[in-house]
């Protein structure tokens, strides 16, 4: 075989696995669409679960995804930056440092309904949190962190050990060239890490089954005083989330329209992440221009 | 007349290999001197310990004594962002920062603590002027300095360096990557500076080494091996290997 032959062979080939990705990833968005939109409306967004009647909605759970994972990121953010910067500019390179990784390798790996058993017997029991958004929050925290810390080392080393040396040449402490300097040239790729553990955080089920509970009750969307029982900002209430929600229903659920309800969940579910996905990916960008005032 | 730094019996190892064999270097005040010698010679290497550089680097051993008028650089209390503030440097790539040419420019002085607007915008006029970059980029401050030519961007790391005013500019090949248009703006630059700063480039173009330095140093394998005028140095040096060198029959 000559050299342009296969060129030609390995061209091919390389399209055909990507196509294959893309493919299997269209599939399931489109199926999850597909059956899913058509039960789509107004009054399934905005009305509550129902737990014997059809035509509940899923008001409470999807406000109840996007508390958690903006807890979660609360929570998980300033640890996962700390921890990414110290392995980036200052870890030395010893035994202690590789024993830090293999630690945030282990922690990623670990299987969520473990994750999830954990924070029930630590927070929910020994803490006495009951179920609740927060035990929700600091199970998932678990997950996020070794993904959020190993991307944001990962970006923070990604910039070149010029601009380093620049910034330190310049009579600037290393604190103040990572913060002015490599930070914000690291910033797209943080944002791109963010996006992805967001979207990993919002279709979680297994680990908040246990944690942030089951159950969605009634809540009150005027209620600003956080800790009041049936404010929506009560972290401490049990919290049902979207993806826990399609558990739910198809597991145990007696409504009469079961289909329907975890069908349109599920689109919903897909949705939000995508949407999360696109506007994040815009955002980075113009964060990106606007701190390097770059076009 | 006094000289501005004084370096003495200089050694510096990476783990066990010794990469300067006592180095004995001084440079006066607003005076161009040029390190010259053969790649793996340890110019750049004696250059980086004259702001310091080397420490960012793990198993470097350095002794010696250095001092810059009378600070002892490598003291336990000298403070080694100050030194590195009084003593800049110049990279052989262009180093822009990913921001606008106003801040680059303004960002040592922003990040040291100075915030006052008029300082600044000064400060950034008087540093593009000197660095000769002011007339081509005055009414684009606002402009990525990424989007410049590679000779410009080299004059905004010039100027960068020159705002936070400091006594000594060490370059290490600061044109290597520069076209000879951008090159010879940039010696032009330098020549202007010598009045006020005083400079130590490290260079592998020996006519750059002619046109530029008062004096030159040559090191090989490590060795200092010849310190002189940059005259005599070329035109009549002592040792044979130096004249070996500048006459290009090795190295």
């Amino acid at each position: 075989m000559n050299a342009k032959r296969s060129d030609h062979l390995a061209t091919g080939l390389i399209y055909t696995f990507v196509a294959i990705v893309v493919l299997i990833l269209f599939g399931l968005i489109g199926y999850i669409l597909v059956s899913g939109v058509p039960h789509l409306s107004w009054h399934f967004l905005t009305t509550p679960s129902k737990a014997f009647a059809a035509g509940g909605g899923i008001r409470d759970q999807l406000f109840n995804s996007l508390y958690l994972l903006i807890l979660t990121l609360i929570i998980s953010f300033p640890i996962a930056l700390g921890a990414g910067i110290y392995l980036a500019e200052y870890a030395p390179d010893n035994w202690v440092t590789s024993v830090m990784r293999t630690a945030i390798e282990v922690l990623s790996s670990l299987p969520s309904v473990v994750v999830g058993l954990f924070g029930y017997l630590l927070f929910v029991i020994q803490f006495q949190m009951g179920f609740s958004i927060l035990a929700g929050a600091i199970a998932l925290t678990f997950f996020n962190l070794p993904l959020l810390t190993r991307n944001i080392e990962t970006s923070l080393s990604a910039v070149p050990n010029l601009q380093r040396e620049a910034g330190i040449a310049l009579g600037l402490s290393s604190w103040k060239t990572t913060t002015g300097i490599i930070l914000p040239a690291a910033v797209p790729g943080i944002l791109t890490g963010v996006i992805l553990s967001a979207g990993r955080v919002f279709g979680e089920a297994a680990a908040l089954i246990y944690t942030a509970g089951q159950s969605a009750p009634v809540l009150n969307y005027g209620n600003w005083n956080a800790f009041d029982p049936n404010s929506f900002l009560n972290p401490l209430r049990p919290a049902e989330t979207l993806a826990v929600h399609i558990w739910k229903v198809n597991a145990e659920g007696i409504v009469p329209d079961i289909d329907a309800v975890s069908n349109g969940t599920a689109a919903v579910l897909i949705i939000v992440i995508l949407i999360f996905n696109i506007s994040a990916r815009m955002l980075g960008n113009r964060l990106y221009n606007k701190l390097t005032s770059s076009k | 007349m006094q000289p501005i730094i004084t370096t003495k019996n200089v050694k510096l190892s990476y783990g066990s290999f010794e990469a300067l064999h006592d180095i004995n270097l001084d440079f006066e005040k607003n005076k161009i001197t040029a390190l010259i010698g053969p790649s793996g010679c340890g110019k750049s290497t004696y250059l980086r310990c004259l702001n310091r550089m080397n420490d960012l680097i793990d198993g470097v051993t350095i002794t010696g004594s250095f001092k810059l008028n009378d600070l002892d650089m490598y003291d336990e209390k000298t403070d080694v962002v100050e030194l590195r503030r009084k003593v800049g440097m110049v990279f052989q790539q262009p180093i822009p920062f990913p921001l606008s040419i106003r801040e680059n420019v303004a960002y040592g002085l922003k990040l040291n603590g100075h915030v006052a607007k008029e300082f600044i915008d000064q400060r950034v006029e008087e540093s593009l002027r000197q660095a000769a970059l002011w007339d081509e980029v005055k009414d684009r401050l606002n402009d990525s300095a990424l989007s410049l030519s590679g000779g410009q961007q080299q004059r905004i790391s010039i100027a960068r360096v020159l705002a936070v005013r400091p006594e000594v500019i060490l370059m290490d090949e600061p044109t290597s990557a520069l076209d000879p248009i951008s090159s010879a703006q940039i010696e032009d630059t330098l020549l202007a500076l010598k009045k006020d700063y005083t400079i130590i480039i490290v260079t592998h173009n020996m006519q750059q080494a002619t046109r530029l330095s008062d004096k030159t140093a040559f090191f090989n394998l490590g060795n200092l091996i010849e310190f002189d005028t940059t005259e005599k140095l070329f035109m009549n040096p002592s040792k044979k290997e130096t004249d070996d060198y500048v006459n290009g029959k090795f190295g």
